[in-house]
């Protein structure tokens, strides 16, 4: 075996990857989307997408949601060290497996095309809530709301009806039924 | 209607508030306002260093050996980049201290103005919450606040950022109530069914190991004292990392010694073998745990500590335990009194065949060295200052490297707040200006800064300060001329290609202790040491003291990078018998 040439460590053995939602009750303050941003990158955190707002503007409440990719220990300790920022309120957490939460992003589509192409792209997203929020001669803005990988594919597909630009948001989680997260 | 304060005023009606005795600071343009206010305000002092690093330093070797938050004031841009490194060390030792920083003013924030950085934005990944105050109504809540956060919970370091025109802003201050007990986020989560499972797991034990760190220094001097009266109640072996040092003491003959890196033998033995590790306020660091695939895999382990985020961030515990030492010892202690009166009779039996086994690796004698009767051997040194110091409740801090290891290993402490170093960042340079902060907290006692000649020189300036406030700090360096750790891995890793780690051109410290206005004195030989530190001891003025050491000497024992604690590099006679390799040999 080769000699370690470093004064650290070697890795040690890599666990299993888990997709997770965490969603983060904040103080809407300056510098608090850095705050929790920062924690990911310094800490090597994966961000897969974000969506923040606020969603009390009594309580000066923002609402953060962060799709991340980690080990068990990971995501475990990605909760623990965001509830020890100053600002943070509560933080829930669920696999995005998870059948009891609804999971949504949405995305906007610029279609360019003749008539026939632009019809097909909006039959193409109609069971995803298609809206045209835009027409034109040549173009079409159209809005859907799907999952993650259904919006990857729609992505995929459309390249081929006269999809020219993508705008998609991070995903936003809600409990269902009458229960909310703790 | 009631008096109008200004902000500069508001900021040292706070520290008057939380009883601040001293702050280590340096003026400059966007704190001028703050400065100007300090001649009315006679109940705190301000230190004048001579870097912010330094007050920095100061301010954390204040509150590690005093136990209160330690403050310090600087400016915009330079001042605050500054003052970075001091608090890093701070947040990775745990060390309360309360960052005040001048800002620009507000209208000028954004525009790249003289003497402007993004302060908060420098300081929010090594705070553990740092504010901008842009309206000087927020201001005494803020100062409130960020005394609350750097001193509850686990204790870390904060930054206040005040900008020049909210400096002299105007409003009202209403007199602060501190409230008693805070906790901060980390409240104390443990039930009593935490307790049983734990003394369930130590009554069945017959190979535990107490692993206590930093944490029991941080919980107070209370944490220390329960500390001592679970251990000789339980009769367990005790180890201890670089910052837990003091918490326990250190010639009981419970204590194996500091465990980890340069840990003894017996300490890091026992880790490997043990079937229950109690760790006490430790955090599992990588210098402590080497491999973690092969970290004491045969042990049961529980985890006491304040902070949930230090719970299985390393290491796999099965028994955590959330909450403040001290009181998590109190009622560990009242439930072992209550259903097993008799802990320490019952277990003796069980444990003994294990404090056999210890006693087999401790005849090693692990920090044992071949000494010289030419040259200054640094262990040699260390035990000698140590023998002439002990009586005198000593504090002690030192900078980063071979030195520090040495004293970790040779100077014994038997009680908590006596030692100060910087273990998580690392920080060369921290050991002088922590000792100016020492001093400043305890004028009457001896306090020593085992230094290396390379680390000293990084902060070097503050003997200034030292000579301006009369502070009689001791920096006694192991002069070897090399950047000894680093010379010591290039020798054991890099095929002895020494790059870089020799300082071709010192200066003469004898010299420099002078031109400081302080004392010189130097040591050569065996012979002279003891005489020559008596003299440091009874100079009741700054000292540099250069002991000239062994220029090839090596940190013994060791665990290489990568290794398990079973597999510990022992010292020089290892290394002479094993001359073909010349590494010193592999244990098993």
């Amino acid at each position: 075996m080769a000699k370690s040439k470093s004064a650290y460590s070697t890795p040690g053995k890599q666990g299993k990857l888990d997709t997770h939602i965490i969603v983060v009750w904040v103080d809407n303050e300056a510098g608090v989307l850095a705050r929790v941003v920062g924690l990911f990158s310094g800490r090597g955190y994966n961000i897969e997408s974000l969506a923040v707002a606020e969603i009390d503007p009594k309580l000066n409440i923002s609402r953060i949601t962060i799709v991340t990719t980690g080990t068990p220990q990971v995501i475990e300790q990605i909760k623990l060290q965001l509830k020890k920022l100053v600002p943070v309120h509560k933080v829930a957490d669920f696999k995005r497996e998870d059948k009891k939460v609804i999971f949504k992003e949405m995305a906007l589509f610029k279609i360019v095309g003749n008539q026939s192409k632009k019809e097909k792209a909006l039959k193409a997203c109609k069971k995803y809530n298609a809206i045209i929020l835009d027409k034109s001669n040549k173009s079409y803005v159209i809005q859907i709301t799907a999952l993650r990988r259904e919006i990857d594919l729609m992505s995929k597909n459309l390249k081929k009806l006269g999809l020219v630009s993508v705008s998609r948001t991070g995903a936003v989680a809600m409990t269902r039924g009458s229960e909310i997260f703790k | 209607m009631s008096k109008l304060y200004s902000g500069a005023e508001i900021v040292f009606k706070c520290l008057e508030d939380q009883n601040v005795e001293f702050i280590f600071g340096y003026p400059g343009g966007a704190v001028l306002p703050i400065y100007d206010e300090l001649k009315n305000f006679n109940s705190v002092k301000h230190i004048l260093v001579r870097h912010e690093q330094g007050a920095g330093h100061a301010a954390e070797g204040y509150a590690r050996s005093s136990g209160k938050p330690g403050v310090l004031l600087v400016t915009s841009g330079p001042g605050a980049t500054n003052a970075v490194t001091a608090l890093t060390d701070a947040y990775m030792d745990s060390v309360p201290l309360v960052c005040i920083s001048g800002q620009v003013p507000t209208h000028l924030i954004g525009t790249d103005a003289f003497q402007e950085c993004d302060t908060t934005g420098i300081t929010r990944p090594c705070t553990k919450h740092n504010w901008l105050v842009k309206d000087v109504k927020d201001l005494e809540k803020v100062i409130h606040k960020a005394f609350e956060v750097a001193t509850t919970g686990r204790p870390g370091p904060v930054l206040v950022d005040i900008p020049k025109d909210v400096q002299f802003q105007k409003t009202n201050y209403t007199k602060f109530k501190k409230q008693k007990k805070l906790n901060g986020k980390a409240t104390n989560q443990f039930s009593q069914k935490d307790i049983d499972e734990l003394i369930k797991l130590m009554s069945k034990a017959s190979k535990p190991i107490f692993y206590t760190g930093g944490g029991v220094i941080n919980s107070g001097p209370k944490a220390s004292e329960l500390l001592r009266e679970l251990v000789n109640m339980t009769g367990f072996p005790i180890t201890s990392t670089l910052q837990g040092l003091g918490s326990y003491p250190g010639e009981d003959s419970q204590f194996l010694g500091m465990l980890g890196m340069h840990g003894s033998y017996e300490a890091n033995n026992a880790m490997h073998d043990c079937d229950l590790m109690i760790n006490i306020g430790a955090r599992f660091d990588d210098r402590i745990t080497g491999k973690i695939d092969e970290f004491s895999p045969k042990s049961k382990k529980v985890h006491i500590d304040i902070d949930p985020s230090s719970i299985n961030k390393n290491v796999k515990v099965d028994l955590p335990i959330v909450g403040d030492v001290a009181e998590v010892i109190t009622s560990t202690i009242k439930t072992i009194k209550k259903v097993k009166p008799n802990f320490a009779k019952s277990n003796n039996q069980k444990v003994s065949k294990w404090w056999e086994q210890i006693q087999k690796w401790r005849s090693i004698n692990s920090f044992n060295f071949v000494n010289s009767t030419e040259t200054i051997k640094p262990q040699y040194a260390v035990q000698r200052l140590y023998e002439l110091t002990k009586n005198k409740d000593t504090y002690i801090t030192t900078e980063v490297g071979q030195h520090q290891m040495w004293a970790a290993q040779h100077y014994k402490f038997d009680k908590p707040n006596r030692w100060m170093t910087s273990g998580g960042l690392g920080t060369m340079g921290y050991g002088l200006p922590a000792a100016v902060g020492v001093q400043v907290a305890h004028p009457n006692k001896l306090v020593i800064d085992i230094a290396g000649e390379a680390s000293v020189l990084m902060t070097m300036q503050e003997m200034s300060t030292a000579v301006q406030y009369s502070l009689p700090i001791k920096i006694f360096i192991l002069n070897n001329e090399y950047m000894g750790m680093v010379r010591q891995w290039q020798e054991l890793l890099h095929d002895k290609n020494y790059s870089e780690s020799y300082t071709a051109a010192l200066p003469d410290f004898v010299k420099l202790a002078e031109a400081y206005g302080c004392v010189g004195i130097r040591a050569q030989t065996p012979e002279e040491l003891d005489d020559k530190i008596i003299e440091m001891i009874n100079t009741d003025r700054p000292v540099i003291f250069d002991c000239r050491v062994d220029k090839q000497e090596n940190c013994f024992p060791m665990i290489p990078s990568g290794k398990a604690h079973n597999q510990m590099l022992l010292g020089p006679k290892d290394q002479k018998e094993n001359k073909i390799t010349g590494k010193g040999k592999t244990l098993v």
